[in-house]
C-alpha cells in the first residue's frame, strides 16, 4: 500500500463557519482555521481555509466532513429523478409502512421525492425464495428510461421487488439502462442495499439518486478548485458511520454521506476522551434547535441500521446513532395551558435567535436564561459577530413569559427555564445510556460544539455521570474527527439461513467473499492505514419473531477462513439476546437473517498531545477577575479564566467559568476542574 | 409554591414517560406476530392502586389502549377485593372484552407493584395475539353471533403468583390456539417488558422517594384536566349532534347508526350516544370501556396538547346505555370492535367539526379491513397470513390528508409485502394507491390504496372490513370519499360479498387473487374553490382523473395535464349556481 506522506487537513463545513484542522504527521503539529462558510458556493471557504496553511501541493490529503447531502435532504434541494419499479409496485415510496407523522393529531400530507409521474413500471418479477417468474425485458427497460430521461430525470434508481434474493433482474435492467443513460447518475437496489423490505430499500435507493447530482456536482466542484490549486494528494469524505471514503465511493453512495458532518465530531470527541482515559463517554453537541447525543462504548461508537430523516424519509445504511431532542440555545421557554414550564421543541434558531440578540424575537430561549444567570459573558458573546448581549431585555422577556404565570420572580425562573433544559438533555442521555442498560456511573460527558459546556455541571449530578470532558477546541472537535478517522466500508446481504440447518462451509465461504469486497474498496481509498480489520455482525432471531438483534460474531478473517461454526454462532446469539431481552427461548429455532461486514482500515496513531497547551502558561495569567453569576437560588461570586491560557494540571474550584472564543465552560460550585496532560478540561464533583 | 416543584414535575413527567416507552419498545423488539412487532398493537402504563386510572403512558402506545387499559386494571382490582390474597410478585393475565378488554386477541398482563409491602400502583401491558381459538384464524369472524365462536375468554387469573409461573394457564393457551409458538412468544415480549418496566420504576422511586412520585402523578391529572377544560371553553356553548353508519353485522345486511348528541356547557362536555342501535347480533358490538376509549382517542386527537392520563376525562360525562351496541354485555360478540370505534372516534370528529370548524378533520377512511388467507403449504403445514390495510386520512384546515396512513386507533405500520412474501405462500401482483378514492374539497383527503394478493396454494379467505355502503364524510362543504370494494376470482369468474365488506370461508384455489380497494379520506371545504393548479397537478399524477376534476371540483384539465383556464371558469360558475 503506498503510503501518503502525512500533511493532512480536516475541514468541517458548518452552516455558519468552516473550521478545518491542519496536521503534518511527520512534525506532530497541527494548526486551526475558522472561515465564514459561503452557503450554495461551499468552495470559496474551502479553499480559502486550506491556503491559511500555505500552498495546496504541499498537502498531502484533505479530509471532508460535509453537510451538502444533509441540507439537501432537509431541504428537500436534491434533483429531480426518476424511478423504475416491478408492475404494481411504484407507490411503494409514497406508501411508506402506513404510517402518519405524530401518533396524536391526524393533520399533514407527505410529498415523496419522487413524483408519481416519475415513477414507472416495468414487467418483471422475483419472488421471495429468489426464483425468477418473470424475466425483464431489456427493450422495455430502455423505453421507460428514455421516457424518464424526456421528463427531465437527472439520475435513475430501480428498485425491484425481492431484489434481495436474487438481483438477476435488476442487474440485467441496469446494464440496459446504462445503455441509454447519458450520466454515472443510475443504480439498483441491489447494488446499494440488498436486504429485505421494499419500503426501507427503495427509499434508501431513491435518496442516493436524490442525492447523487447534487454531492456528484459539489465534489466535483471541489476537485476542480483543487487541481487549480495544483494539489495532488486524496481527497475523502467523511460517512455517516465516521469511517472515511473515497470521493468516487461518495459519488456512487451519496446517501452515506446523510451524517457526514456529526459523525466526525463523535469519532473525535471518542479519540479524545481515549486517550485521556475514558473510554466510556456520552458526545452531546448543543446546537441552536437540537440537542444531539451519542453513545461511546470502550472507544467504539455505536451505530444505528437504520435513520429517519425527516417523516417517510428512510435511509437504511450503518451510522453514527444520534439521538436528537429538540433542546438548544434558542429553544423557547413558555408556560403550557395545564401550568406545566416547556422548553422547546420550538425554537428561535439563531435567526432571529434568542431575545438578548435583540434580532427581534421576544420570547425567553434557553440562551437568555444563561445570559440572566451571568454564565454567559453578555460582553463578550460566542462567535464575535454581535458586539454584546442585551441582559435587561432577556430579562423581562422571561419574567413577563415564565416568572409571572409560575408565580416566581424573574432570576429564579431562569434558573427553572435552565433545569428544565438540563432535565430533557439529562433525558436523552439516560435514552442512550441507561435505557440501554450502561450504568451511567461509568460513562464521562464530551461536550463538543459550542453551547454543550454551559451545562456539563447538570449532566454530572443530573444522571449521575462520572465526569465531563471538555476537549480544547470544542469548535474544531469535527475538523478533527476528519483527521483521525479510520477508513470504514459497510456491506449487507440478507441471507435468511436457519441456525439448526447451518452448512458451516457455506456461510463461511459467503462471509470470506463479503470480506475481500469490502477490504478492496478500501484498500482502493489509498490512505496509509496500519492494518485493516474485517468485523462481521449477524441480524438474528427466532422463527417467528420479524425484529433482531444485532449478533457481532467474535471470528477474524485469517488464512482465507473465519472458522465460523453453528455453534460459535448460537453462543454469540444468545448472548446478545440475553443482554437485550431478559428470556431465551429455549426450543424455538433461530434464524440469521441478515451478514453485515465492515472493512476498517485503521489509521495511524494520532498524538494528541499535540494539542496540549504551552509550557509557559500559568493559572495567574488565565485569571481574567470575576462576575456574579447566579446558582442555587442565589448570586455567587465566580472567578472567570481564560480557558486556553490554563496550563497542564491547573486545578479550578467551582463557582467558575472558563471562557474561550467557541465555547464556555460552567463549573458549579459542588464541581472542581482541572486540566490534562492534553489540554482538555476534566469536570468532576468536588470531594 | 405547590408541594412538588414545577421543575422537579417536568423532570418526572419525561422520566416516567420514558419508562413507558421502553417498556413498548421491548415488546416490539421481541413479540412474535407482526400485528405487536410491526404493527405496534400493544401498549404500556403506569396505573392507580386504587382506582385502576392512568397515571402514565408511554408516547407510543396503540392509541385505543391507552383509553381502554384503566378499565383492565380496574378489573384486576375488583377481583382481588373480591378475592384477596395480592403479593409482590404476581402477574394477572386475561382478555376478557367485557371486564376492562377490547377483543379476544387482546391480551393484558396487569403486575402489582409494592413499596414497603404496600401495593404502590399497577403496571400493564397488552398486545394483540395472532389467534386465540374460535372458528376463524386470526380471531376476525364476521358471521359471529356469540363470543363463544370468537375464540377462549379469560377473565383475570393469576398467572404468576409470587413470582412462580402457573404452567397450568400455559398448557391451556397452548391447547387454544392454532399457532401456539407465536403466543408463547408474545407473552414472553410482555413479561420482558413488565420486567424492565418493573426495575426502571424501582430505581427511579428509590431516587425520589415514594411519596414524591406519588405527588406528581396527582399533579400530572390535574394539569390534564385543567387543560381539557381550558381546550372545552373555547368551544361554543350548544348542542352538536353527529350521526354515521355500519354497512351492517355480518349477519343481517341492515345498516347501524351511531349517534352522538355532544352537548358543551362550559368547561365540561356531555357525549350522548343513547340514539344509536340496539345491540347487533354479529360481531359489531363492543362494550362501555371502549366506547369511553374512543372517545379519548378521538379527543386526543383533536386536542393534542393534552397529557394522556385520566385526568383528561375528568369534565366529561358519557351517555353510553346497555341498550345500544356501544355497551353491550357477554356473550354479544365483539370481534369486529375495531370497526365499530373507528365509527365511534368519526362521530366525534364530525360533532366536534360542528361545533368548531377551525379544528375540523374530514372522515379518514374508516375501517380496518383485517383480511386473512389461511391454507396448508405442500408439506402440509399450515399458514395463516392475517393483515390490516390502510387508506386515506381527512382533509383538514392544514393540508390534504395523507395518503394511505394508518387508522386513528393505531399508530400502527403495515408489513412489507417482502416480509410476507417470505413468510406466506403469496404473492402481491399489486400494492398501489386508488386513484379517485378521496373526497374532494379546498383541502381533499388523502387517497387509499389497492392490494392484489395472488395465493399460491389453495386458501380460505375471510375479510372483516367496513366502508363498502357508507363513505368517509367530507366536512365544512368537502365531499365523501369512495367506498371500500373486494373482490376474490373463482371459475366462475370475479366475486365481491353480498355483505359488501365482511365475507368468512370464501374458496379460492391456487393462482388465483383477492383485490382489496380501501377509501380515502373526507374532503375539507368546498372542492369548488380548490386551486385550479392543484387539481391539474392531481391529475397529471394520477391522484383525480380529468372526469373527476370537471366533476367534482369544476376544474377542466387538458390532455396535457394543464388547466384549461376559460372552460374551469365558466364549469365553477355554472356548478356554483
Amino acid at each position: 500500500m503506498n503510503a501518503v506522506v502525512g500533511k493532512i487537513v480536516g475541514v468541517d463545513v458548518g452552516g455558519t463557519f468552516t473550521d478545518l484542522f491542519y496536521y503534518d504527521e511527520d512534525a506532530a503539529r497541527f494548526r486551526t482555521a475558522k472561515v465564514p462558510s459561503n452557503r450554495g458556493d461551499e468552495a470559496i471557504g474551502f479553499l480559502e481555509g486550506l491556503k491559511t496553511f500555505g500552498p495546496l501541493a504541499q498537502l498531502g490529503s484533505i479530509v471532508h466532513g460535509t453537510t451538502v447531502g444533509t441540507n439537501a435532504l432537509l431541504e428537500r434541494k436534491g434533483a429531480r429523478i426518476g424511478l423504475i419499479t416491478t408492475r404494481g409496485f411504484r407507490d411503494v415510496l409514497e406508501m411508506r409502512r402506513r404510517d402518519r407523522r405524530n401518533t396524536w393529531g391526524l393533520w399533514g400530507d407527505f410529498v415523496p421525492v419522487v413524483d408519481r409521474d416519475l415513477r414507472l413500471e416495468v414487467g418483471e418479477r422475483t419472488m421471495a425464495d429468489g426464483t425468477i417468474r418473470e424475466e425483464i425485458n431489456s427493450d422495455e427497460v430502455k423505453e421507460i428510461a428514455r421516457t424518464l430521461l424526456a421528463r427531465g430525470a437527472e439520475a435513475l434508481a430501480m428498485v425491484f421487488i425481492n431484489a434481495y434474493a436474487n438481483p438477476a433482474n435488476e442487474l440485467k435492467a441496469l446494464a440496459a439502462a446504462r445503455e441509454v443513460w447519458p450520466n454515472e447518475n443510475i443504480e439498483c437496489s441491489a447494488q446499494i442495499l440488498p436486504e429485505i423490505r421494499e419500503f426501507e430499500r427503495t427509499s434508501t435507493t431513491a435518496l442516493n439518486a436524490y442525492l447523487q447530482p447534487v454531492v456528484g456536482s459539489y465534489l466535483g466542484k471541489l476537485n476542480q478548485a483543487l487541481a487549480q490549486e495544483k494539489f495532488s494528494g486524496k481527497f475523502h469524505i467523511v460517512q455517516s458511520n465516521g469511517g472515511v471514503m473515497s470521493t468516487a465511493t461518495a459519488r456512487r453512495l451519496p446517501v452515506r454521506t446523510a451524517l457526514s458532518g456529526p459523525a466526525a465530531g463523535v469519532i473525535a470527541s471518542a479519540a479524545i476522551a481515549k486517550a485521556a482515559g475514558f473510554p466510556d463517554v456520552i458526545t452531546g453537541d448543543l446546537g441552536g434547535t437540537s440537542f444531539d447525543v451519542s453513545i461511546v462504548v470502550d472507544g467504539e461508537t455505536a451505530l444505528a441500521a437504520q435513520t429517519t430523516i425527516d417523516f417517510g424519509l428512510v435511509i437504511r445504511t450503518p451510522m453514527i446513532e444520534i439521538t436528537t431532542i429538540g433542546a438548544g440555545g434558542g429553544s423557547i421557554a413558555h408556560v403550557d395551558a395545564g401550568g406545566l414550564l416547556q422548553v422547546g421543541p420550538e425554537s428561535a434558531g439563531s435567526r432571529p435567535g434568542p431575545v438578548a440578540y435583540g434580532q427581534g424575537n421576544t420570547r425567553p430561549t434557553l440562551t437568555d436564561a444563561n445570559v440572566v444567570l451571568g454564565r454567559i459573558n453578555a460582553e463578550r458573546p460566542i462567535g464575535g459577530k454581535l458586539a454584546r448581549l442585551d441582559v435587561e431585555a432577556a430579562k423581562a422577556a422571561i419574567a413577563k413569559h415564565v416568572a409571572e404565570p409560575l408565580g416566581l420572580d424573574a432570576m429564579q425562573a431562569a434558573e427553572a427555564i435552565v433545569r428544565v433544559a438540563n432535565g430533557k438533555m439529562a433525558g436523552a442521555i439516560r435514552l442512550v445510556s441507561i435505557e440501554r442498560g450502561h450504568d451511567p456511573g461509568r460513562f464521562a460527558a464530551v461536550p463538543f460544539g459550542g453551547g454543550g459546556a454551559l451545562h456539563v455541571g447538570a449532566l454530572i449530578k443530573d444522571v449521575g455521570l462520572k465526569a465531563a470532558l471538555v476537549p480544547r477546541y470544542p469548535g474544531v472537535t469535527s475538523a478533527l474527527g476528519c483527521v483521525i478517522a479510520d477508513i470504514r466500508h459497510d456491506q449487507v446481504q440478507t441471507v435468511n439461513l436457519l441456525l439448526d440447518q447451518l452448512d458451516d462451509a457455506a456461510l463461511d465461504q459467503r462471509m470470506v467473499e463479503e470480506a475481500e469486497a469490502s477490504r478492496a474498496v478500501v484498500e482502493e481509498a489509498g490512505l496509509s492505514v496500519e492494518r485493516i480489520d474485517i468485523l462481521f455482525e449477524l441480524d438474528m432471531h427466532y422463527v417467528g419473531q420479524t425484529h433482531t438483534v444485532s449478533v457481532p460474531l467474535p471470528v477474524s478473517l485469517q488464512n482465507g477462513t473465519t472458522g465460523t461454526t453453528a455453534f460459535i454462532v448460537r453462543e454469540a446469539f444468545e448472548r446478545a439476546y440475553q443482554a437485550s431481552f431478559s428470556r431465551l427461548l429455549p426450543g424455538v429455532p433461530a434464524k440469521i437473517v441478515n451478514l453485515r461486514t465492515a472493512a476498517v482500515g485503521r489509521r495511524p496513531h494520532f498524538d494528541l498531545s499535540a494539542l496540549a497547551p504551552e509550557a509557559s502558561a500559568s493559572l495567574e495569567t488565565a485569571r481574567l477577575g470575576g462576575r456574579p453569576v447566579w446558582f442555587d437560588g442565589d448570586w455567587h461570586d465566580t472567578a472567570i479564566y481564560a480557558r486556553l491560557d490554563l496550563p497542564v494540571g491547573a486545578v479550578v474550584h467551582g463557582p467558575a467559568i472558563l471562557e474561550q472564543p467557541d465555547a464556555t465552560t460552567v463549573i458549579d460550585p459542588d464541581l472542581v476542574a482541572r486540566v490534562d496532560d492534553f489540554g482538555n478540561i476534566i469536570v468532576e464533583r468536588a470531594i | 409554591m405547590s408541594p412538588i416543584d414545577p421543575v422537579t414535575l417536568a423532570v418526572l413527567k419525561g422520566r416516567l414517560e420514558q419508562i413507558a416507552d421502553e417498556m413498548d419498545a421491548t415488546l416490539y423488539r421481541s413479540a412474535f406476530n407482526p400485528i405487536i412487532a410491526e404493527a405496534r398493537d400493544a401498549c404500556h402504563g403506569l396505573y392507580h392502586p386504587v382506582t385502576g386510572a392512568t397515571l402514565v403512558q408511554g408516547t407510543n402506545g396503540l392509541p385505543i389502549f391507552v383509553g381502554a387499559m384503566a378499565f383492565a386494571v380496574k378489573a384486576v382490582i375488583d377481583k382481588v377485593e373480591r378475592e384477596g390474597g395480592l403479593e409482590p410478585g404476581d402477574t394477572f393475565l386475561f382478555n376478557d372484552p367485557y371486564d376492562g378488554g377490547t377483543h379476544l386477541n387482546d391480551f393484558r398482563l396487569v403486575r402489582p407493584i409494592f413499596r414497603e409491602g404496600k401495593l404502590y400502583c399497577w403496571l400493564a401491558s397488552v398486545g394483540h395475539w395472532l389467534d386465540i381459538g374460535g372458528n376463524v384464524p386470526g380471531g376476525f369472524n364476521a358471521q359471529a353471533t356469540e363470543s363463544f365462536q370468537e375464540g377462549v375468554r379469560f377473565p383475570p387469573v393469576r398467572f404468576i403468583r409470587a413470582g412462580v409461573m402457573n404452567e397450568d394457564i400455559l398448557a391451556i393457551l397452548s391447547a387454544n390456539a392454532r399457532v401456539p409458538v407465536s403466543n408463547f412468544g408474545d407473552l414472553n415480549g410482555q413479561l420482558n417488558a413488565l420486567d424492565l418496566g418493573e426495575r426502571r420504576l424501582t430505581e427511579l422511586l428509590d431516587e425520589y422517594g415514594d411519596a414524591v412520585v406519588a405527588t406528581a402523578f396527582d399533579a400530572f391529572s390535574d394539569r390534564a384536566e385543567a387543560m381539557m377544560r381550558a381546550a372545552v371553553s373555547a368551544l361554543p356553548d350548544g348542542i352538536y349532534p353527529f350521526e354515521d353508519y355500519l354497512d351492517n353485522d355480518g349477519i343481517t345486511d341492515q345498516r347501524l347508526t351511531i349517534a352522538l348528541d355532544l352537548t358543551v356547557s362550559g368547561d365540561s362536555m356531555v357525549l350522548d350516544f343513547s340514539r344509536s342501535s340496539a345491540p347487533c347480533a354479529g360481531p359489531l358490538n363492543i362494550a362501555y370501556s371502549t366506547a369511553v376509549a374512543c372517545c379519548y382517542v378521538a379527543l386526543k386527537h383533536v386536542f393534542t396538547d393534552v397529557p394522556a392520563n385520566a385526568g383528561c376525562l375528568r369534565p366529561i360525562t358519557f351517555v353510553i346505555p346497555s341498550t345500544t351496541l356501544l355497551g353491550a354485555k357477554a356473550p354479544k360478540p365483539v370481534g369486529g370492535y375495531t370497526e365499530t370505534i373507528l365509527r365511534v372516534i368519526g362521530v366525534v370528529f364530525g360533532a366536534l367539526a360542528k361545533a368548531d370548524p377551525s379544528r375540523a378533520t374530514a372522515g379518514p377512511f374508516g375501517t380496518i379491513n383485517a383480511l386473512s388467507l389461511a391454507g396448508h403449504r405442500a408439506d402440509g403445514s399450515r399458514w395463516v397470513m392475517f393483515s390490516f390495510f390502510g387508506g386515506g386520512l381527512g382533509g383538514n384546515p392544514e393540508s390534504d390528508g395523507l395518503n394511505h396512513a394508518n387508522n386513528p386507533i393505531s399508530t400502527a405500520t403495515i408489513p412489507p409485502a417482502e416480509i410476507l412474501e417470505a413468510a406466506y405462500p403469496v404473492m402481491f401482483t399489486q400494492w398501489a394507491l386508488r386513484p379517485d378514492s378521496a373526497g374532494a374539497g379546498i383541502h381533499r383527503g388523502g387517497v387509499g390504496a389497492i392490494y392484489e394478493i395472488e395465493s399460491l396454494t389453495d386458501a380460505d379467505v375471510f375479510l372483516l372490513g367496513e366502508r363498502g355502503r357508507f363513505a368517509p364524510f367530507g366536512v365544512a362543504g368537502g365531499l365523501p370519499a369512495s367506498l371500500n370494494q373486494f373482490f376474490w376470482q373463482s371459475d366462475e369468474g370475479e366475486q365481491s360479498p353480498p355483505m359488501a365488506s365482511k365475507v368468512a370461508n370464501v374458496k379460492i384455489r391456487a393462482g388465483q387473487r383477492v383485490r382489496l380497494e380501501s377509501p380515502g379520506g373526507g374532503g375539507w371545504g368546498n372542492p369548488l374553490e380548490r386551486d385550479p393548479q392543484r387539481v391539474a397537478r392531481d391529475v397529471r399524477l394520477g391522484y383525480v382523473s380529468a372526469e373527476t376534476a370537471a366533476r367534482d371540483y369544476g376544474v377542466v384539465v387538458t390532455e396535457n395535464g394543464e388547466v384549461d383556464e376559460s372552460a374551469t371558469i365558466a364549469l365553477r360558475k355554472g356548478a356554483a349556481a
